[in-house]
């Protein structure tokens, strides 16, 4: 038998969401090892933010809060997160730029072997088996770690938000860890968000994206096609190789995973490696001029257009259709 | 500044033949599929460069960049080419894919570090194989050095010290690390203005992407020192702890229908589809 811990990811005092597919892991996890799960909320502010996530069956909420821990730095946050984890037979995070930095830090200073980004998990009497999306989305592998402790990060995409499922989960404060020379070493200088008035792109319900197609246009075009759709923005890895959209608008193996319940690829070719982060969307429009793009052989409803004119034009009816309600 | 460049070979993932597995579902079959270097890989050799140099003159080096993989002796194809483009010496550590896993190349790199002495390890992101995401981080700890994970911008600055633009969720995290630190790249470190070392010109635009290797360099990497190690002398005989008993193709999506213009589409996606 052994417990799983939870490493929550918090920004500005809050749980984020992204925390509750971690828990829904921890979840899928727990019939195959048998035991419970507890959470930790590492970071300024952890205290206040333990009851966001009492509620949801964690035998305890592990909380570390420490004015040093103000902005999130992987050097100052490993060593109490390893800390933690001793006693627990798996250590788990949502694979955001957060888990994925954090993780495998820890898992190293765990001497834990790890497996990221997982899309499923399975298994029964104490082992298990991590579904993972490997070469660009063009497999999966399915691999078991045979470390005393293991770490794993889950595709958030993957895993439904955790309900809460009521009761109050006991909170216990831990000490921060004193880092080691790598802290010393590093300074956090700033984190600029984007501002934004859309969605972020891993919640949206819809999300539209742009190929290369639209070149130096990419904005004029899609800011107010993401509008009328009150949809998160994305971008192919060429739009963003050839800096058309900004790096963090990548969709993709390599970028930001999607599932929303709407994707519409603009000027999008149809790359595996695009593919295989928005193919788990519910449906899938492409508008592209050229009819044997690969985008046509997953999507729902295909439109072979110049997009200069069919954006614009859907844009327009979009907003008709809306405002007719 | 003295930089270790990881690089790791690949089965082309956007290669038209795509990856096969056989009925047996227990391994990958890359035979068929064309080799080459990890992209982000390639990205991190190119930012290595801009750093051991001044932009106006990128063909001598102000440092020393050296390149070290793991793998078959195939890999040294890689290995020349990047010495054909400026790294200045190449280490292959003989070893089969099969042999390896994330954690024993992080102890492998220890290894190499601690030899080399390095001012900086610069290595992609993620390998676009295994596509865990870990080996940086991991070598980082190992090492108890800094890190700057998901590198969109790289400047050295007068201090030694260098200040790196990390791509997160929603935005850009600015890390100020002093040396000897764990770098990895993503994508956007091969933009024109993304990589300053001190001795280049902050006006300076580099040309997009990596840069390619003339002729004569291709022929003079051939005469660089390339070392073998074997992988007993870098890991103390350690095994993989992570194993895979399983592949299989993702599910194939089908493909549904063409409209045939704006209002259809608008149509069908309020009545049908109902996500209007």
């Amino acid at each position: 038998m052994a417990d799983i811990l939870v490493v929550a990811e918090l920004a500005e005092g809050k749980v984020k969401k992204a925390t509750l597919s971690a828990i829904t892991f921890a979840k899928q996890c727990q019939p195959a090892l048998g035991g419970g799960f507890s959470v930790l909320l590492i970071g300024a502010g952890a205290k206040a933010a333990a009851a966001e996530v009492a509620g949801y069956g964690a035998a305890q909420i592990l909380v570390c809060d420490d004015a040093s821990l103000a902005n999130y730095v992987a050097e100052q946050y490993a060593p109490t997160v390893a800390e933690a984890a001793r006693g627990f037979g798996l250590v788990v995070a949502t694979a955001t730029s957060f888990g994925k930095d954090l993780l495998p830090r820890v898992a190293a200073r765990l001497d834990a072997a790890f497996a990221g980004d997982c899309s499923g998990v399975s298994g029964a009497s104490g082992k298990l088996v991590f579904k993972r999306p490997m070469y660009a989305g063009n497999a999966f592998g399915y691999a078991t770690l045979s470390t005393a402790i293991q770490c794993a990060t889950a595709r958030q995409s993957e895993f439904a938000p955790a309900e809460p499922s009521g009761g109050s989960s006991p909170v216990k404060e831990l000490a921060k860890v004193a880092p080691g020379a790598a802290a010393s070493r590093v300074e956090f200088v700033s984190l600029e968000q984007v501002k934004s008035e859309r969605p972020e792109l891993t919640e949206a319900g819809v999300v539209v994206a742009g190929g290369r197609a639209l070149k130096g246009r990419f904005s004029e075009v899609m800011e107010p096609f993401a509008e009328a759709f009150g949809a998160a923005l994305g971008a192919s890895r060429a739009a963003c190789d050839a800096g058309y959209a900004p790096g963090d608008y990548q969709v993709g193996q390599t970028g930001k995973i999607v599932a929303p319940s709407l994707y519409i690829a603009i000027g999008i070719s149809g790359a595996i490696q695009h593919v295989a982060g928005m193919k788990g969307s519910k449906t899938i429009v492409a508008i592209n001029k050229d009819a044997e793009a690969p985008i046509f052989q997953i999507a729902d409803y295909g439109l072979v257009a110049d997009l200069f004119q069919a954006v614009p034009e859907l844009t327009a009816a979009v907003k008709a259709h809306k405002a007719a309600g | 500044m003295k930089i270790l460049v990881a690089l790791k070979r690949v089965a082309d993932p956007d290669n038209a033949n795509k990856v096969k597995i056989p009925a047996s579902g227990d391994k990958v079959e890359t035979a068929g599929l064309e080799w080459k270097l990890n992209p982000f890989d390639d990205y991190a050799l190119e930012a290595a460069l801009r750093l051991t140099e001044n932009g106006k003159n990128p063909k001598a080096r102000v440092g020393e960049v050296v390149v070290v993989t793991l793998g078959p002796k195939e890999c040294e194809t890689q290995l020349r080419s990047a010495l054909a483009t400026g790294a200045d010496r190449a280490i292959r550590v003989e070893a089969t894919d099969e042999a390896l896993d994330g954690r024993l190349v992080a102890h492998a790199l220890r290894a190499i570090v601690a030899e080399e002495k390095p001012d900086l390890v610069v290595m992609g992101k993620q390998a676009v194989d295994g596509d865990n995401n870990q080996v940086g981080q991991a070598l980082a700890e190992l090492l108890d050095w800094p890190m700057a994970t998901f590198a969109a911008t790289i400047e050295e600055e007068a201090a030694g010290s260098v200040l790196v633009g990390r791509e997160v969720d929603g935005g850009v995290c600015t890390l100020r690390l002093k040396p000897p630190a764990v770098i990895t790249v993503d994508l956007r470190i091969v933009a024109p203005a993304s990589v300053y070392s001190k001795h280049t010109d902050k006006a300076h635009k580099y040309a997009d992407g990596v840069r390619f290797a003339a002729l004569p360099a291709i022929m003079a990497a051939k005469k660089k020192p390339l070392a073998v190690k074997t992988l007993a002398e870098v890991t103390g005989g350690a095994t993989p702890t992570a194993s895979y008993a399983k592949f299989e193709l993702p599910p194939a999506r089908k493909a549904g229908i063409k409209v045939k213009d704006v209002a259809e589409l608008v149509q069908r996606l309020a009545t049908e589809a109902k996500v209007l």
